[in-house]
């Protein structure tokens, strides 16, 4: 008879097993499954523009739309760095200015109060109805991009690291007062590393806005000539009714966001996973 | 052994009213000497907790006095140990204990040797790279303990830093922090709410009743230290315990057998 002993260490009963199939199996379905979704979707998406005889200037095959992204390539891809310099530019300035005036908050409830609704008007106010006020008083049309998509990117970091900075654990308060640490120390050594999860979600919230904010205000202050980014190409391609190319655009934009939340996701990762629960749980 | 008689903490007639009009403590006269390990041991709501914030500083009693004795009273002189850990969740094993120092300007080289000695005496070299998460309750109090001891302080005040752990973990707390008191003869100011453990530890228990928090009567635990594991199952331990909770019981107003739970 075997013995309790002898049973090797590999041998699990049928519903461990049964478990370990069933994370093995989730874990390939989170990135099949969407893939298929997607490759089904492109080929209904061909099969319908063939089955109805859909002329190209209204409804591209994706074989086209591909072909298009390759030829123009080097004019995309030269409008997608000017769209994703102001993106990068504007979520900079958004982290200063957001973490700057967060700061600023928690060293003074007056402050604080006398400010943050002013944060909130700038925020709930539609983008698109403050740009004819920016396009009369700003000349540059980088500085007047750049200021469009800070107001939109802004708002996320600066209210998330506020909440992050009076998020602390008052004993540990308490432990730096108790050394007679200063105001200084506390931030730096306390406040901020605190309030890093909450700064991080903002983060990755505030880079998808700021490419909104960024193709928004290009998209307002219309293809005057300067600018040439992608949406300045999205609009041309429609005055010239060049759906692929639009549908090119259209894509590398949604490529561009996706790359940047990935981005910003792994950045994350990478600051929290040893010590914060939200990446432990990210990790299984 | 130290002979204990020199006052080195004397409150004289604290009081403390909070804002909304609560009386936490009334008129609490207090002495601690050198080198005691003191419990104060009450219900909830007696106010224990309050005492050891304003003698450390983080609260002012609405009336009273906190005398320190001795040479003047440094930064460096009160360590403290919460119920909690109470660590910075980000910074490793090393890092949290070097706390206190980097905050007076020591540089993470040369508190090294401080650093290293003290780990080693709560039995935790080899984990200074591991952070909060990664260890279990009673390490993570371990680091708590080590982080108050690093700067070497004269008093340690700790409050109810065991009650959180099982049983087991706290019994070798205990023993490990009887070791520690007796080596660095530091004196301590410990909180709890448990009649075992504060016999067990201290040459001196406070037992404080409440509404309003007010010290009810002192008694002093005659045992001979160092106390083990055997004086855990000796008759003088049990009879300790049942004095101790007997004026626990009275000060909470109840019948003696109510007491031990």
């Amino acid at each position: 008879m075997p013995s309790i002993e002898t049973a090797s260490p590999m041998v699990v009963d049928a519903e461990e097993a049964r478990r370990e199939r069933s994370r093995k199996l989730e874990r390939t379905g989170r990135w099949l499954l969407p893939l298929i979704i997607m490759a089904a979707a492109i080929y209904f998406w061909d099969r319908i523009c063939v089955w109805n005889e859909i002329p190209q200037y209204i409804l591209p095959r994706p074989g086209v739309v591909l072909a298009t992204l390759i030829e123009d390539a080097s004019l995309l891809f030269s409008s997608l760095l000017v769209t994703l310099r102001i993106t990068m530019l504007s979520l900079a300035l958004a982290v200063v200015g957001g973490v700057g005036l967060s700061v600023l908050f928690t060293q003074s409830r007056w402050i604080e109060m006398s400010l943050f609704p002013f944060a909130i008007v700038l925020q709930v106010t539609p983008i698109v109805a403050i740009f004819p006020l920016i396009n009369i008083y700003v000349d540059d049309q980088t500085t007047k991009l750049l200021l469009c998509a800070w107001i939109v990117a802004f708002f996320p970091i600066l209210s998330n690291t506020t909440l992050g900075l009076n998020s602390v654990d008052r004993n540990l308060i308490d432990y730096f007062k108790l050394n007679g640490a200063s105001r200084w120390q506390t931030l730096w050594h306390l406040r901020l590393p605190a309030a890093m999860p909450y700064f991080l979600g903002g983060l990755k919230i505030a880079g998808g806005l700021a490419l909104i904010g960024a193709v928004v205000a290009e998209f307002v202050a219309g293809t005057a000539g300067q600018s040439s980014g992608l949406a300045s190409r999205i609009i041309e391609a429609g005055y010239r009714l060049n759906a692929p190319r639009l549908f090119a655009a259209l894509i590398l934009i949604s490529l561009t966001g996706i790359v940047i939340f990935l981005a910003l996701s792994w950045i994350s990762h990478l600051v929290l996973h040893r010590w914060h629960e939200s990446a432990l749980k990210q990790e299984q | 052994m130290p002979d204990r008689t020199n006052p080195f903490l004397i409150l004289q007639s604290i009081g403390k009213t909070f804002a909304s009009g609560v009386t936490a403590l009334d008129r609490v006269n207090l002495t601690v000497n050198e080198g005691d390990f003191m419990s104060l041991l009450g219900p909830s709501g007696c106010g224990k907790s309050t005492a050891l914030r304003i003698i450390a500083g983080l609260s002012s009693p609405t009336s009273g006095v906190v005398d320190w004795r001795g040479p003047p009273l440094q930064q460096n002189d009160i360590g403290f140990v919460f119920q909690e850990p109470t660590l910075l969740p980000w910074a490793s094993v090393y890092d949290n204990v070097w706390l206190p120092l980097r905050l007076r300007g020591v540089s993470r080289k040369d508190a090294e040797p401080q650093i290293a000695e003290v780990l080693e005496r709560v039995h935790l070299t080899g984990f200074e790279n591991a952070v909060p998460r990664e260890l279990s309750g009673g390490m993570k109090m371990r680091v708590s303990i080590a982080r108050g001891l690093v700067t070497r302080p004269r008093i340690l005040l700790m409050d109810e830093p065991f009650a959180a752990l099982d049983e087991i973990t706290r019994f070798k707390l205990n023993n490990d922090l009887l070791e520690l008191w007796q080596e660095r003869r530091f004196t301590v100011l410990f909180v709890t709410h448990s009649v075992f453990e504060s016999v067990f530890l201290s040459n001196r228990i406070t037992v404080m009743a409440a509404h309003p928090g007010r010290v009810f009567e002192e008694l002093t635990i005659d045992a001979p230290y160092p106390r083990d594991a055997a004086f855990r199952t000796s008759a003088l331990y049990a009879e300790l315990c049942r004095n101790t909770s007997d004026t626990l019981s009275r000060a909470m107003g109840m019948e003696a057998a109510d007491a031990i739970h």
